[in-house]
């Protein structure tokens, strides 16, 4: 099975290289049997693929040492769950997972883009996908080969990273490459349309539907990878602006940016040049996101090591960059815009800063990764920048974005009244501004956080009226009880009020943000018995009492633990312990440097966040112990921005039976000039 | 006016402070990346370059690290990659990251004292074995020490069989 999947890989490096060569062939000539054999030869490099990868599975599940990888990453006293994720904790096996998703995806894509709108661009987006396919099974073939062999066997492998070993970390990777590669198509879909020259909204259809599924899976991998952060490396925080994390946030602002903007080219014909150059942005920063991780030019924390493999994706990077902007320059008379900005005070402004804004973030953050390498360029000498200069950037301009997400919604499209500004405005100004001078009056002083929380507030009340009025109307008009007139209000409108939903989790996650400034830490020594008194932000009184150090072996670690029993404001409310793990092979031999297991107290109101620092003696424990005011509600934000992504790509099976339904365009809330009819596209 | 010129005049508003609050960030938190090295050309060429805030890029050499028994602070020496005659002594409080070990490649971030010791604020320990741990052939694998001794005494060929698992060292 294993020399099979090896062999496998070879085929589909062929079957790839056929179909990017006939499938542009047959579109350029017209011929459609060369254009159906390419898109057999995708299907086919997927199946190749999807054997290749068994073959790998095989080699790691049969603990075959002499396959580098396998002796790399895994070890026989593995669990088997993680010997499973090993498929991608090294660089040539998640080029192999990468191929597989990639593959996967232009299957899909190819086998659901048959239908009658989208054929005329079929043949190009087989074949962009097959050379994005092909690229990605050369640089393994030639450069980091996952079926790469040592010239002997060891008996045991080095094992896998203890902080890998979470079940974070073994969903956190797919996710984020499931979000990465399938920017892809919408990309294939580009290239379709502007070698097509059609460039009205056909092409818009699938490539929203793909863009949609990359961000929400960019969503979940970005809230995992935050999640992973917290517990497992025990810094005390989730986002430290690191090259890799950057690098992962890039795709998902320009790709959030494209699926605002894309609701104005839909509505007015608008911005046609824009979204094709965010489309093929958002795709070339996945590209430049795995270069940065793949090639150590950039000092990381979690870089991979230095590798040739780097060069291949910038000459990637580089051929793609250089034929799109090829492409819209000879296309720009096709791109022209439909319809012009008729006012300031419209949706269609709000849309427009809002993607200001985001792409401006994109941009500083861009800015900011790179600034070693272009220091270095120009003047000869490497200037690093760190978390103040993104977050001195990054806050103001984040707070902006959050004011424009509870703008957006309110105001019309075209040209808002005055009237529409005063019916749709009233509400959420006053929970805004109500937030804002409550946290001031009970003593708030971060200027940041007050008006973050006061925009917040704005934000939530926008929702909240945009949900309460439309289900209002339902109820009054159809007589339906509420439960059912607000499930069959998001039901029928999926797009706008799970984009509704898709707000109410930023918005959280940005108050859970904000909750980070009123971090409090204590490092304190304790022996058993001992204890420690502490203020949490919040006033109460926590007392931290050691129950002792032990020690013992489990699994395939030695463990070093401290437990603190917690009491607040002098009631108990139970044990938090901490750990210091040595992992040892199945010799118990130690493998990797000691790591540690923080002890989190998770709460709605904040986590109480305990970390082990060291041992001295037998009973003297040093502990940090941290307050991290609201951090829950950053997962929380995160699993609703999945849920109402969710909502909105849900497919809209009763479409047709539902535009039929006199009553749909007419139940909503009282719609000031212009309102949208919501988009009935899928 | 027409929207559209309004809306570029806002445009370039917001883009503007944002491009002023970038270069300004930079101006006051970029901080100089250098190795052993320069860091030593620097302060040759201009003494007033100690106390700066800079990052430098070094090891970790082996055998150096003294550990506070608190787990607190630490010292230890770090060279030069390229050049290990090239070092300074560092102190750091902090806790240390459970990568930091001799050898490792180490980012430390803080100011050089008039005395020649570098004060770090921050460690991060870069380790090659962290998400990669790719060894040259295996090497760090069980059973290689002994699998290379085996090799040397037999040039004509290395079988392609385990070597025997020697009884537990522990």
């Amino acid at each position: 099975m294993i020399l099979v999947g090896e062999l496998s890989l070879w085929v589909a490096l062929l079957m790839a290289a056929w179909s990017a060569t006939v499938s542009f062939a047959g579109a350029r000539d017209g011929r459609a049997d060369l254009v159906h054999s390419g898109e057999r030869a995708l299907y086919a490099t997927f199946g190749f693929v999807i054997v290749a990868s068994i073959g790998l599975w095989t080699a790691l599940f049969t603990h075959d040492f002499s396959i580098k990888f396998v002796a790399s990453y895994t070890s026989a006293n593995l669990p088997k769950v993680y010997t499973f994720t090993a498929f991608w904790a090294g660089q040539a096996g998640s080029l192999l997972f990468w191929t597989l998703i990639l593959a996967g995806y232009a299957a899909a894509a190819v086998f659901t883009g048959r239908g009658p709108r989208t054929r005329a661009f079929l043949p190009y987006v087989t074949g962009t996908l097959s050379v994005i396919t092909l690229f990605f099974l050369a640089t393994m073939c030639f450069g980091a080969n996952p079926y790469e062999r040592l010239d002997w066997t060891p008996p045991d492998g080095r094992g896998m990273n203890p902080q890998l070993q979470n079940p974070g970390m073994a969903i956190h990777p797919p996710m984020l490459y499931l979000g990465y590669v399938a920017t892809s198509v919408p990309f294939a879909y580009a290239v379709a349309a502007l070698v097509t020259r059609k460039l009205d909204a056909e092409w818009l259809a699938p490539v929203r539907r793909w863009s949609l599924l990359s961000w929400f899976f960019l969503t979940i991998g970005i809230t995992l990878g935050m999640w992973w952060a917290y517990v497992e490396l025990g810094w005390g925080g989730y986002w430290a602006w690191d090259p890799v994390e950057n690098a992962s946030l890039l795709p998902w602002l320009t790709g959030t940016a494209f699926l605002h903007s894309i609701m104005i080219q839909e509505k007015r014909g608008m911005l046609r040049k824009w979204n094709v150059t965010l489309v093929a942005t958002t795709f070339l920063l996945s590209i430049l996101g795995t270069f940065i991780t793949r090639s150590g030019i950039i000092q990381s924390v979690h870089s991979f090591a230095q590798s040739p493999v780097g060069n291949w994706f910038a000459g990637f990077l580089v051929v793609s960059i250089a034929a799109t902007a090829w492409l819209v320059a000879t296309r720009l008379k096709d791109l022209a815009s439909q319809a012009e900005l008729e006012s300031m005070v419209s949706r269609e402004a709000a849309f427009l800063y809002n993607n200001l804004v985001l792409v401006g973030i994109s941009f500083s953050v861009l800015w900011g990764t790179l600034f070693p390498i272009l220091s270095e360029w120009v003047k000869g000498e490497k200037i690093t920048v760190g978390p103040p200069f993104f977050n001195t950037v990054n806050v103001p301009l984040g707070l902006l974005l959050l004011a424009l997400t509870g703008v957006g919604p309110l105001i019309a499209w075209r040209r808002a009244s005055l009237s529409n500004l005063r019916r749709q405005f009233t509400v959420p100004t006053a929970v805004g501004a109500v937030t804002g001078v409550a946290l001031v009056a009970l003593g708030m002083r971060d200027f940041y956080a007050i008006v973050c929380y006061a925009l917040a507030g704005f934000v939530f009340g926008t929702i909240g009226q945009e949900f309460w009025k439309g289900t209002r109307a339902r109820v009054s008009m159809h007589g339906e009880n509420a439960a059912v007139a607000l499930a069959r209000l998001v039901g029928r409108n999926r797009r706008r009020y799970g984009g509704y939903v898709v707000h109410f989790g930023m918005v959280t996650m940005f108050a859970a943000f904000a909750g980070m400034a009123f971090k409090k830490e204590y490092d304190i020594t304790l022996r058993t018995g001992q204890s420690y008194t502490a203020k949490d932000p919040w006033g109460h009184t926590w007392t931290f009492t050691s129950q002792g150090v032990s020690a013992y072996k489990a699994l395939n670690r030695y463990v070093t633990a401290v437990g603190l029993d917690a009491t607040r404001d002098g009631k108990r409310v139970g044990i938090i312990s901490s750990e210091k793990r040595q992992h040892v092979d199945s010799r118990d031999q130690p493998t990797f440097e000691p790591s540690t297991e923080v002890g989190i107290l998770e709460g709605a109101k904040q986590d109480v966040y305990v970390v082990l620092a060291g041992v001295t003696g037998t009973d003297r424990a040093e502990i940090r112990v941290a307050f991290n005011p609201l951090v829950w509600w950053v997962w929380f934000g995160g699993f609703v921005m999945g849920i109402g992504g969710l909502i909105v790509m849900w497919p809209q099976a009763e479409r047709r039976a539902t535009r039929r339904e006199s009553g749909y365009v007419a139940e909503l809330p009282p719609a000031p000039a212009g309102e949208p009819v919501p988009a009935t596209v899928p | 006016m027409k929207a559209r010129n309004k809306f570029l005049i806002g445009g370039a508003l917001v883009l503007g402070s944002a491009s002023y609050l970038m270069a300004s960030s930079i101006q006051d938190t970029g901080q100089y990346f250098l190795t052993p090295t320069e860091l030593q050309a620097k302060v040759a060429d201009d003494p007033s370059f100690v106390n700066q805030g800079v990052k430098i890029g070094a090891k970790a050499v082996p055998g150096t690290i003294v550990r506070d028994p608190s787990g607190r602070s630490l010292r230890f020496v770090m060279a030069d990659m390229a050049d290990s005659t090239k070092t300074y002594p560092v102190y750091y409080k902090g806790i240390a990251p459970d990568t930091f070990t001799d050898g490792v490649e180490v980012v430390v971030e803080g100011r050089l004292q008039a005395d020649g010791t570098f004060h770090a604020t921050t460690l991060l320990a870069k380790c090659a074995s962290r998400y990669e741990n790719a060894p040259e052939q295996g090497e760090g694998t069980p059973g290689y020490k002994e699998y290379q001794q085996y090799k040397g005494k037999h040039p004509a060929g290395v079988p392609k069989t385990a070597a025997p698992a020697p009884a537990s060292q522990s």
